[in-house]
């Protein structure tokens, strides 16, 4: 059951949908990809990078503390991509893709970037293999993340505010698309996420999925079997591909994917793609989208930065509509309940995307059969988000929380 | 009457062995609001372009440069449905206007109004084909398939990067016309088209055997002068819209003597 098909679909979704100039280039990069996965120095190379230079692999954390906290009666375990360089799983994309462009003699990196995490890892990637590097960024997140900004800067890349739609993540992405249309011949498109035409989403899932295979290796030498829950945030989804993709053909592992439902699913105000959206064609897929009756795509919302996009890749509504995965989502507050949990219980302060699989384990911890063992996809850390959290509780109080009585 | 995509081929040809240069126009429609669109098109008439591509606005437009970005900001104000596009169009037909109409727009905009239901309200209400410019060969097929039979044309594009056993490709599934796009980018008024444009445009129409029309970036006579003897119509877009973003009021005059400009260069 190899997916997808060589047109790119994972049953009726992804898909190319892309303007002309960019077809011949999706089969360029498709041909020199699949001659790629058979190059073993390809992978040793992406490989020793991503164990000397990026800290793989990630811990399987066993958290004891959360455990008990939640009742005692299943064991927690945090994969912990928020110990990887940059500080999340980002960097595990951006180095294999800024490879394969270096393979392919491109000289020019372009790249879009929603809160900043996935433009810091492809600048990374960029200085460290020595290529230009543009991300495009909206300007709404350009102010919201100015550190961010600051941060690629310093790694030498240039950052482009995009001043057109609603100035978020999915017009840089468009933007990025046209200037990928312009720049043909010597630039080749980082994408972030397990979105866009074919090969990108599986490109980027065979990129991450060394988050699950460390997973089921790290697991069966520690418990000797695999897990029963995999949790994992998605705005995109491509922390939660990456976790749940070597998991998938085990029919007994039960893949959950938490989306951001903002201020809640009844406005219309959050990033519940899949719980909430219905199927469409953007950024090169056929996918589930926010979009009002006409077709015209919806802001997305969500208090974590990295969740707040109108689409999700197309395997996951490929495994939403044949329930191989799981999808629902929680809210702001609950996020940000979660995020004051896991610091006090753990000391791990999750970013706000992570925070949104904490929170669903949290709300559900009663309903998991006794004995259940349930690994979390720890996609981030969260000191980006400090400030953002500090800002929040100072306006609403009632929504700091408190987990030990005595402190 | 002739219909749908022999209608727009036959309306290119008859005017191509008059001598002339046929025209196609492109404006948003709802660009900023319904009447300015009847208006400009009913205007546009008396210069008797070819066809015309009316626009649908969609929100998130990637092939389209920041004047027609801020056109379709502009029309997405009124919030306009596509059933209210084609009663647009079957109003200006029943005022008389005639010229083949292309509906421009992104596919997800007929994907979320049905195939099916598009074709059918096309045909009703006087649409003779489309341009959907991230709908490329490889994803042509359901669309096709609710085309099937119907007089309505699917006008394909190609563009520099487009090799040369891809053009004939393109060629053979195109209706109407093949859309070659002049450079590689975005729409857009430019100063200057690319240097090899004319070697492109003989090697694209050697090998297409549909009509060849180029567009993106034409926006001067000196263009329309370098462009009409290889080609079979040009598009003009951007230069047009900037017309209306400068002063929607006075546009349709404006528009009508800028492509009368342009038509009296070749």
């Amino acid at each position: 059951m190899s997916l997808p098909n060589k047109k790119g679909y994972f049953g009726k979704f992804g898909g190319r949908f892309v303007p002309e100039t960019l077809m011949p280039l999706l089969y360029e990069l498709s041909d020199f990809y699949a001659k790629v996965k058979r190059d073993r120095s390809f992978w040793q190379e992406w490989k020793s990078l991503l164990q000397e230079y990026a800290g793989r692999p990630t811990p399987l954390y066993y958290a004891k503390n959360l455990s008990e906290y939640l009742g005692g009666h299943i064991k927690v375990y945090l994969k912990r991509e928020d110990l990887l360089h940059t500080g999340a799983h980002k960097l595990n994309n951006t180095l294999g893709q800024v490879l394969l462009a270096k393979r392919m003699g491109k000289t020019r990196v372009i790249a879009e970037t929603g809160a900043g995490q996935h433009g810091v890892a492809t600048a990374t990637a960029c200085a460290l293999l020595g290529l230009e590097c543009v991300v495009y960024m909206g300007t709404k997140d350009v102010e919201r993340q100015a550190l961010n900004v600051f941060r690629m800067n310093l790694l030498g890349a240039k950052v482009i505010p995009v001043e057109s739609g609603t100035q978020t993540l999915k017009d840089a992405i468009n933007e990025a698309l046209r200037d990928w249309v312009t720049n043909v011949k010597n630039t080749f498109y980082v994408i972030g996420s397990v979105v866009g035409p074919h090969p990108y989403p599986m490109m980027v899932r065979d990129f991450q999925s060394i988050i699950g295979q460390e997973t089921k290796a790290q697991l069966l030498k520690r418990e000797g079997r695999l897990p029963d829950y995999v949790i994992a945030c998605v705005g995109g989804g491509s922390n939660a591909m990456g976790i749940f993709y070597p998991f998938a053909k085990y029919r007994e592992v039960r893949l959950i994917g938490v989306e951001a439902a903002g201020h809640g699913l009844e406005t219309d105000k959050h990033s519940a793609t899949l719980t909430r959206g219905e199927p469409g064609v953007l950024h090169g897929m056929l996918t589930y989208l926010l979009q009002d009756k006409v077709g015209q795509i919806k802001g997305a919302h969500s208090i974590a930065p990295g969740l707040d996009y109108p689409g999700v890749g197309p395997e996951h509504s490929y495994f939403k509509e044949t329930g191989r995965a799981f999808y629902t989502a929680v809210d702001d507050r609950s996020a940000l309940s979660a995020f004051q949990v896991l610091s006090e219980v753990e000391g791990i302060i999750p970013a706000l995307e992570s925070a949104h699989a904490i929170a669903y384990l949290i709300e559900q911890a009663k309903d998991f059969p006794k004995g259940s063992i349930i690994v979390v996809n720890l996609s981030g850390r969260g000191d980006k988000d400090v400030p953002s959290v500090k800002a929040y509780l100072e306006e609403k109080p009632e929504l700091k929380v408190k987990v030990r009585t005595n402190a | 009457m002739l219909k749908g995509k022999n209608k727009v081929k036959k309306a290119i040809l008859a005017q191509k062995s008059k001598g002339e240069v046929p025209l196609i126009p492109y404006i948003t429609a709802f660009d900023p609001d319904k009447e300015t669109t009847k208006r400009i098109l009913l205007e546009m008439a008396e210069v008797e372009p070819c066809c015309v591509e009316l626009g649908f606005p969609f929100s998130d437009p990637v092939a389209d440069g920041p004047t027609i970005q801020k056109a379709m900001v502009r029309a997405l104000k009124n919030a306009p449905t596509l059933d209210e596009y084609f009663e647009l169009v079957s109003e200006v037909r029943s005022q008389g206007f005639q010229i083949p109409i292309l509906l421009m727009t992104y596919y997800n905009i007929l994907y979320r109004y049905g195939l099916r239901k598009v074709v059918e309200e096309a045909l009703s209400s006087g649409v003779d084909g489309f341009i959907i410019p991230d709908l490329p060969l490889e994803e042509i097929a359901p669309f096709k398939k609710e085309l099937k039979g119907s007089s309505l044309a699917l006008v394909l594009l190609c563009a520099p990067t487009t090799p040369e056993d891809r053009i004939k490709r393109i060629s053979k599934a195109t209706s109407g016309f093949l859309y070659y796009v002049s450079l590689t980018g975005i729409t857009g008024a430019r100063d200057r088209l690319p240097e090899d444009i004319r070697q492109r445009l003989i090697l694209v129409k050697k090998l297409s055997s549909q009509p060849v029309a180029v567009g993106f970036g034409i926006s001067k006579p000196e263009h329309v002068q370098l462009l009409s003897p290889y080609a079979d119509a040009l598009v003009v877009g951007s230069a047009l819209v900037r017309l209306i973003e400068e002063d929607a009021k006075s546009s349709p005059r404006a528009i009508k003597n800028f492509l009368r400009t342009l038509k009296g260069s070749q």
